[in-house]
């Protein structure tokens, strides 16, 4: 290959000029060709240089084109992460209140706040880490074994379940379920429900999330009984559904929550159309940063998959701009025993179950909190640990050692 | 060629797109009615291109060129392995699940070395032969589906080429399974990959130093080749030229698995190889991802079930965050099924519906006298109960309740499941027409309706029916059935 002649040369640089004119190309006549040194051979124009829809930040492709001469050195081709703006935030929601603010809690708890997917760190970092919910139940309930064992000594005392909770495990939020007010269990009433909620109160100092037993009339009216007594802690009532307004109690519990300051779970089962609609019943009486939305959580291997892609279809949907999927979510992870490869009996060689049960609950967990869930509620000591862990890895990044890894191969176990 | 940028994203291609590539005969030899409906199943991945005989003629040549590229996935897909055996991996359309669906489940490998005996020399030493055994004896049955694990990863710790090569010899000889040889050695790579020739290894691994020898092995053995720069995409990007430059077709990509502190650093690495090609066009990273969680293990001085628990968490964040192969260690059960059943599940169909039709299901051939059972829509809970009624045998009959999709704990909970549902659906079922007895069995965990489900069949026009409460879980059908069937008359 010869250079060209100066005059061909500038010809080149010419129709070179006009072509990328032509493809609109030529800006701010950054381009300067008056000193290409041009080989005929080398005007190859690559079609992703032309395209349209190019992504800025992208440089564009190599050739694939079998070469004429195989590299012997590395060739360059540096990397730049495809980066996005999105024009929808994640509404902060904060659970609790301290003194100050009008409630007893030592301590407040904000989620939400996303700008960006999931732990998109090369995009931006959420502002807020995800918070881990503990379950404790006001009776005895159905346990695995694997959890039973952790619980055993707490389990017929809510307020020291509750705290025990908080100083061994770490909890963020302790979930209180008030199992005894269903009409078909023991059907406590509302004030005794309120009761125990005074009691957990006074037991730990972390924000309450209350849960009722799923009957909407009677939950409505237990909830609205706990909103009183709990005046201005910030506890999250869960939860508040589309029954609820069929059954014509949602107003006036949308309005008692919130004239006492509490904050609302809105619960729809796997159907973005659903939380919307609920969500547009509750902006009449509930302020918008004092709801969170549960969108639904199935098992490992009863569902998941479900659960994951509503809540990552949601975060997108959000930040994206659709300002009635802005708000946090709540996921029920302890939902994972519901799995019976979660705790049943299947043969030697898948014991033990209190390993199995345990890391079912965990990746259960960890597979929401990939997909964008903001609180999760949990049961058992060690998928707690795990996720605790987690939460706090992924918020941060630049902390890989190269060195850590790179003599795996070779290493012996 | 780089036209990926400006090609129609998966979603907004139709099916008159593909219609006017193909020959409009409607020759049917497809087996579809015509040239539409096939053009319709194409754009849905539910046929290949090849199942049209006529555009492979010489014709229809450039056509047949053009629906390849326009049908061509985000990330190519690489053949590791031969023959029945031989996995798939990559093949993805598409970042995120619902925006499409994903193909070709991730592959899992586990690790032999070879410096391991081939049999145990002493009671209780780890062999490598018992190993290769326990990943190729791994079944799980979940939903009427056998979930098994697929390569063996063979470690040179050794260093040294004639160890190598005789111990992939010996996995190469008891399975069939495809295989991993990883070594950072290309003379050890290369006695590696003369012991399995004809099997189409993935080497692992080409990095900054060895890339050009390894890129000689792939060209030489005709394999596709791991590309690993831990924690270094300028690097990893920057191999990916170099090596499809030097003639390598078939690469898998290895940003490193940091399972500690650098999690976080491994998922967003992931995530960005992945976005930069989904998203950005970028060709250099359309490549497969490969996750090494098996560095768990030399993350710490940990109890083995406490490391085996960290490759299982690790495995799970990578399989949600785009790794098309992963190497692990532990074989135990408890740890690896978590991780068969998640990869099931995200490798499904998203446009699957959440329920089945509530109606009146037989298994077997049920009679007058046969066992009438209960159960809701939930597409999880019916595919659970009729993998277990298939199981037992047995004839039975099944009645669906449609509580909008929900299992039944939380329809029970959500009074999505009631008494005057049961008995609406048992009524609508016409079940009473069919059987001669009386006794409906609901599942345990709707135990306390059974009562108020009596009142409402008598209600709802069936007077003296009886409500039998079954088991908690529809594994233990069976032994109801052998102690409560068939009812004692009161």
């Amino acid at each position: 290959m010869k250079t060209l002649g100066e005059e061909k040369e500038k010809k080149a640089a010419t129709q070179l000029a006009d072509l990328l004119k032509a493809l609109g190309l030529v800006g701010k006549g950054e381009i300067e060709l008056e000193d290409v040194d041009l080989e005929i051979g080398e005007l190859i124009l690559q079609p992703s240089a032309v395209a349209p829809a190019v992504p800025k930040a992208v440089k564009p492709s190599a050739a694939l084109a079998p070469p004429k001469v195989k590299p012997t050195a590395v060739l360059e081709a540096p990397f730049k992460p495809f980066v996005q703006e999105y024009p929808g935030r994640i509404r902060e929601v904060t659970f609790g209140a301290t003194k100050s603010e009008g409630g007893s809690r030592g301590k407040t708890i904000t989620v939400g706040g996303a700008t960006s997917p999931a732990f998109y760190l090369f995009e931006r970092a959420p502002p807020h880490p995800p918070a881990i919910a503990v379950d404790i139940f006001d009776m005895e309930v159905r346990l695995p074994k694997a959890i039973r064992m952790h619980v055993e000594e707490v389990w017929e005392d809510t307020a020291a379940w509750a705290k025990m909770a908080v100083d061994k495990w770490g909890a963020d939020l302790i979930s209180v379920h008030l199992l005894s007010t269903d009409p078909l269990i023991k059907d406590a009433q509302p004030a005794e429900a309120a009761k125990t909620v005074e009691d957990v109160l006074q037991a730990v100092d972390v924000p309450l999330i209350i849960g009722g037993c799923g009957d909407p009339k009677k939950d409505a009216e237990v909830f609205t009984k706990v909103a009183e007594v709990a005046e201005g802690e910030r506890v999250l009532l869960s939860s508040l559904t589309l029954d609820m307004g069929e059954a014509g109690v949602l107003d006036d519990l949308a309005k008692a929550a919130s004239k006492h300051g509490q904050l609302v779970l809105a619960f729809t089962a796997l159907d973005l159309n659903r939380a919307k609609e609920l969500n547009r019943k509750l902006y009449d009486h509930v302020p918008e940063d004092n709801i969170l939305m549960d969108l639904t959580t199935a098992a490992l291997g009863y569902g998941l998959e479900y659960s994951f892609t509503i809540h990552e279809r949601a975060r997108i949907a959000a930040l994206m701009g659709d300002s009635e999927v802005q708000h946090p979510v709540l996921a029920g992870t302890t939902n994972a025993w519901a799995a019976r490869e979660a705790w049943m009996k299947l043969g030697p060689e898948w014991e033990p179950r209190a390993l199995r049960g345990p890391i079912w609950e965990a990746i259960t967990a960890l597979s929401l909190l990939l997909a964008g869930v903001d609180v999760f509620m949990m049961m058992h000591p060690d998928a707690i640990r795990t996720m605790k862990r987690l939460t706090e890895q992924f918020m941060n990044r630049g902390n890989a050692k190269p060195e850590e890894i790179a003599s795996w191969i070779d290493a012996k176990i | 060629m780089s036209e990926r940028e400006i090609k129609k994203s998966v979603r907004g291609l139709s099916p008159i797109d593909a219609y006017t590539l193909l020959p409009r005969t409607n020759c049917k030899e497809c087996g579809e009615a015509n040239c539409m409906a096939f053009a319709a199943k194409l754009v849905n991945r539910e046929v290949s291109i090849e199942d049209c005989p006529p555009i492979l003629e010489k014709k229809h040549e450039k056509e047949y060129k053009k629906l390849k590229e326009m049908l061509a996935p985000a990330i190519k897909e690489i053949i590791i392995g031969t023959g029945d055996r031989a996995v798939k991996i990559g093949g993805k359309l598409v970042m995120y699940r619902h925006e499409f669906t994903y193909h070709n489940p991730v592959s899992l490998a586990f690790d032999v070395t070879d410096e391991m005996p081939a049999r145990p020399r002493f009671s209780g030493e780890e062999a490598l032969l018992d190993r290769v055994r326990k990943v190729e004896n791994f079944l799980y049955e979940y939903i009427g589906r056998e979930l098994k694990l697929d390569m063996i990863a063979v470690r040179s710790t050794s260093n040294d080429p004639a160890t190598f090569r005789s111990a992939v010899g010996t996995v190469a000889e008891a399975t069939e399974m495809p295989l991993i040889l990883c070594s950072l050695n290309p003379n050890v790579m290369e006695a590696g990959l003369v012991a399995a020739s004809g099997r189409r290894p993935l080497i692992y691994a080409a990095t900054k130093e060895n890339w050009k020898e390894m890129a000689d092995l792939a060209l030489m053995y005709d394999c596709p080749l791991t590309v690993f720069a831990p924690n270094d995409l300028d690097l990893l990007r920057s191999l990916s030229k170099t090596l499809i430059e030097y003639g390598v077709e078939d690469l898998v990509l290895d940003p490193g698995t940091f399972p500690d502190e650098g999690l976080s650093d491994t998922v967003n690495n992931f995530t960005m190889v992945r976005r930069n090609s989904c998203k950005g066009g970028d060709e250099l990273f359309g490549f497969p991802l490969i996750g090494t969680p098996i560095t768990a293990w030399f993350s710490g001085k940990d109890s083995k079930e406490m490391l085996a628990w960290k490759e299982a968490y690790v495995g799970a964040t990578l399989m949600s965050r785009y790794a098309d192969v992963l190497i692990l260690h532990s074989v135990d059960g408890w740890s690896q099924l978590p991780l068969v059943i998640w990869r099931f599940n995200i490798y499904t169909d998203p446009r699957k519906p959440v329920s089945v039709d509530p109606e009146l299901y037989k298994f077997g051939k049920p009679d007058e006298m046969s066992p009438l059972m209960l159960t809701t829509n939930y597409a999880l809970t019916y595919f659970t109960v009729e993998s277990d009624l298939k199981k037992f045998g047995g004839n039975y009959y099944l009645i669906v309740v449609d509580t909008e999709g929900i299992s039944v704990e939380s329809a029970v909970a959500g009074r999505y499941l009631t008494a005057q549902s049961i008995a609406e659906a048992v009524k609508n079922s016409g079940i009473a027409e069919k059987i001669k007895h009386k006794h409906l069995i609901i599942p345990g965990m709707a135990a306390r309706l059974s009562g108020e489900t009596e009142d409402e069949l008598k209600n709802a026009g069936l007077p003296g029916w009886h409500v039998m409460v079954g088991p908690r879980d529809s594994s233990g059908i069976a032994k109801f059935l052998d102690e409560k069937w068939p009812p004692k008359e009161e």
